[in-house]
């Protein structure tokens, strides 16, 4: 190539990358922006078809508030999954949280704040030994957790003998349900404040960094330096402590405890996480895109059933959701490779 | 030997083959004489893997023809047909499979190929491989578990898996039995066990071709042997009538002598020693001791199986030792209980040698793999701040020449050199006072392979030092001051000042597992244990 030849080629080939890196840039955007897009398409769809009902202050409040306790399970469960490890055991946790605060509130008439602290120690104590055998012993998370989840849920059958208890002391559903600021029940601010905290964690912090390392090669993250075992074991501790604080907040909300409570939030929460991890961030959890998803999903959930979908739309809704994320990111992650290497 | 009025088993004639425009084979030419073991050596990249894998029907030759038996067969092999001529390879891998028992290893062709019946009788089998082994006189039980025998019982289990398929395939015609590098992963006194066996099927009128690169092996257990260099055939000769010398004269092209003066080398005696290793033992390495002098950039090297690169990765505390000592300064520590994150805090750094498993994560930014271990630093008033650190990495993107500087892009979005300098760049950013390498240069283009070198040059200049472990006698003759060498387990010396050349260290590593290192002028003091000829001694 002549030295003129050069001269040429060099600003054609400027332009082109320029173009070429818009072009990127705003497939990036849009990409980063589809879930939010969609979640005002179906709000707009709902207000038209059903402006009464649907666009009311009360359904939003009402929205907004019962969701609070999957935002905070859910955000517990990012964690984990940043890390690379599965927890199945989050929903059980709930439970395990929820059933101990109504025990010891209702039957044993202790005061509501011990209550809290030992349900919040609870979740510690079984992230702790879901950290033992994923760590330590090396066995599967998946596994660990799954078997973990099913043993609380014996375990909260066992201590309220089946049964329900109510009469759950007013000083926590008071600050959880009954108190609102801008017409919305307390509790949504919690998991927003979480979600603040988790976010700040993820994006400001080297912690959150080896976390996210941790969670994509574990190789990698050891031959830097990383205490790949301690990260991955904190993760699990943490979720479990964030699933006993939405015990916590699933007491408050309902002002009881049942024998199998919070069961029910493990699929939304992970239809929840891999939603999110498409947005805000593609291609990363994060906390953000978990309070989209979360409200994205819960949404269209009420539409449909303010237009008289009956209660197994939301079986359809939070499954078929969890499958198309996980496809979603995949195909995303493929075509992302494809074009680096 | 009489086998000249023998006709030949294998022939092959003119055989060339290129890859992209460069010739990997050259008008080569091969005879294989039935009953005869066949030596193939050669340095990595002279063509010996293109050939055998031409022998397989893998790839498709340019040019050439091949006869077996005296008949011709259509080149390229079409799928399937290397087995029906009678060759069968057994790779250095040897394709067992993990977890399964001997039986089931024994008979995985049969089973796969299986159409005509359901069920399998493994008490049957079980019998039929205890005739198998009984034939061959090998004690194995074929009921254990692969992962739970000797690793010489899995070559030899390999071997007979091979012999059998043809057995059957062939027609108890004679056969081909290609070994490819077969003794790496075996300990010394368990080879001698394969060549008895590589013996007893010689004799039994088969064909041995042998591939390796190691001179002596080769020169112990083979009748002839033919030498590539660069793609073209060295030469045939008698193993009997050959001698070492000449040998390695047909290896690497020209007399030791002839050697090309190497790069300025630092004169370690002078400088002050920086770190001690002092009985460093792996499960591959057995006891290794050596010191790493201030401002040295000390190579080490081996054949494939010889274990040197364990020794970097052992120093980090990214394998587990079994035993040893590290003394930096007054610091003794022990190797047993040394992980990364403890390495790290004594000033240690290792850039790995699988770039793209163990150094990086291409789905992260550049600026988040480069500043993955100075996190702390950027990390001030409860914030990671950004800027700062995204300016920094740009920097040391920069300097490191890594191009588009620009740390916001996906690290897998650069080319595999751009990729390597970044790394460079990550681990300098904790200037370390021992840097650890594995083959910084691997996948890496030759620009970009000259700037990686004097990166490591101009590192090693200060008062820290630099270990490098290498199967590329290239780059080692380019940055090393000092190579040791490494066989069997065992660090059989060093290559120091003027004697660190490409063709030296060659003919070191060719020569070395014999324990003789006739080539050795530096005797390492202190730590003895093997004993060096004072040829020409540099003190």
């Amino acid at each position: 190539m002549t030295i003129d030849e050069k001269a040429q080629a060099v600003p054609l080939k400027k332009g082109r990358q320029e173009h070429e890196e818009r072009r990127w840039l705003s497939g990036k955007v849009l990409e980063a922006c589809a879930l939010p897009i969609a979640w005002v398409v179906v709000i707009v769809v709902f207000g038209i078809l059903k402006p009464n009902t649907f666009l009311t202050q009360a359904n939003f409040s009402s929205i907004l508030a019962s969701q609070a306790v999957l935002v905070v399970v859910t955000l517990g469960l990012v964690l984990v999954l940043t890390g690379g490890d599965y927890d199945l055991s989050v929903a059980s946790v709930v439970g395990l949280s929820s059933m101990l605060i109504a025990i010891l509130n209702v039957n044993h008439h202790w005061p509501i704040g011990w209550c809290i602290v030992v349900a919040l120690l609870a979740g510690l104590v079984v992230g702790a030994i879901n950290g033992f055998f994923v760590v330590l012993l090396q066995v599967d998370s998946l596994i660990v957790t799954l078997g973990m989840s099913t043993f609380i849920s014996g375990l909260v059958l066992w201590i309220s003998a089946s049964n329900t208890i109510s009469g759950i002391s007013t000083s926590l559903v008071k600050p959880v349900i009954i108190w609102r600021l801008f017409n919305v029940p307390l509790e949504f601010y919690y998991a927003i404040a979480l979600a603040l905290i988790i976010w700040y964690v993820f994006r400001y912090t080297p912690v959150g960094r080896r976390l996210l390392v941790v969670g994509r090669s574990r190789d990698v993250a050891r031959l830097s330096g990383i205490r790949v075992g301690a990260v991955r074991w904190g993760a699990l501790m943490t979720s479990g402590l964030i699933a006993a604080f939405g015990g916590v907040l699933y007491t408050g909300t309902s002002g009881s405890a049942g024998p199998t409570s919070g069961l029910e939030l493990l699929l939304p929460a992970f239809a929840a996480a891999f939603l999110g991890a498409t947005t805000i961030s593609p291609g990363r959890f994060n906390a953000w895109g978990t309070v989209i998803a979360v409200y994205f999903l819960v949404t269209g959930i009420t539409g449909l059933q303010l237009l008289g979908a009956q209660s197994y739309v939301q079986n359809l809704f939070y499954g078929g959701a969890l499958i198309l994320a996980v496809s979603f990111s995949q195909i995303v992650r493929r075509r992302r490779g494809a074009t680096t290497r | 030997m009489t086998v000249s009025d023998v006709p030949p088993l294998l022939t092959v004639r003119g055989l060339t083959k290129s890859f992209g425009g460069a010739l990997a084979l050259d008008d080569v030419d091969l005879t294989v004489l039935p009953g005869e073991v066949h030596g193939l050596l050669g340095e990595n990249g002279s063509g010996k893997s293109t050939l055998i894998k031409i022998l397989a029907g893998y790839h498709a030759p340019d040019a050439g023809e091949l006869s077996v038996n005296g008949t011709d067969a259509p080149l390229p092999l079409p799928p399937g047909q290397s087995r029906a001529l009678g060759f069968e390879f057994v790779h250095q891998d040897l394709g067992l499979v993990p977890g399964l028992s001997v039986t089931e290893n024994l008979f995985m062709g049969e089973i796969a190929a299986a159409r005509k019946r359901f069920f399998v009788s493994w008490s049957r089998n079980e019998r039929r491989a205890r005739e198998i082994f009984k034939r061959y006189g090998l004690r194995l039980d074929p009921s254990v578990a692969v992962d739970d025998i000797r690793p010489v019982d899995r070559a030899l289990l390999a071997i007979v898996r091979a012999l059998e398929g043809l057995r059957t395939s062939a027609d108890e015609r004679p056969t081909l039995l290609v070994l490819d590098e077969p003794t790496v992963f075996l300990p010394a006194h368990e080879v001698a066990l394969l060549f008895n066996f590589v013996r007893q099927i010689a004799a039994s009128g088969s064909s041995v071709l042998f591939v390796s690169h190691d001179l002596d092996e080769v020169r112990e257990i083979t009748d002839r042997i033919t030498v590539l260099r660069d793609g073209r055939r060295a030469g045939t000769v008698s193993t009997a009538a050959t001698s070492p010398k000449d040998l390695v004269r047909l290896i690497i092209g020209h007399d030791l002598e002839d050697m090309l003066p190497g790069g300025a080398h630092l004169e370690v005696a002078k400088t002050p020693v920086l770190l001690q290793v002092r009985q460093l033992a792996t499960p591959m390495l057995r006891g290794i001791s050596f010191d790493l002098h201030a401002g040295e950039v000390l190579g080490l090297t081996g054949l494939v199986g010889s274990g040197y690169e364990d020794v970097v990765y052992a120093l980090f505390g990214a394998i587990s030792a079994d035993g040893g000592e590290l003394r930096i300064g007054e610091k003794h520590i022990p190797l047993a209980a040394l992980d990364p994150h403890a390495a790290m805090r004594h000033g240690i750094a290792l850039v790995p040698g699988d770039r793209q498993r163990n150094g990086s994560i291409p789905s992260l930014t550049a600026a988040e793999n480069v500043s993955l271990l100075v996190l702390d630093k950027y990390f001030r008033t409860g914030l990671l701040r950004q800027r700062e650190l995204d300016r920094d990495v740009r920097a040391a993107m920069t300097s490191y020449d890594v191009r588009p500087p620009r740390p916001e892009l996906d690290y897998g979005a650069f080319s595999g050199g751009n990729q390597q300098k970044a790394m460079m760049a990550k681990w300098q950013q904790v200037v370390p006072s021992v840097l650890l390498l594995h083959e910084p240069t691997q996948g890496v283009d030759v620009g970009a392979r000259q700037q990686i070198w004097s990166m490591i040059r101009g590192s090693g200049a200060a008062s820290n030092g630099t270990i490098c472990a290498s199967s590329d006698y290239e780059q080692l003759a380019a940055i090393c001051d000092r190579v040791g060498v490494i066989a069997r387990g065992e660090l059989v010396g060093f290559l120091t000042g003027d004697e660190v050349t490409k063709e030296r260290i060659t003919d070191f590593c060719l020569r070395s597992s014999a324990g003789v290192a006739a080539t050795v002028s530096t005797p390492i003091e202190g730590l003895g244990s093997f004993d060096v000829s004072a040829k020409g001694q540099t003190e």
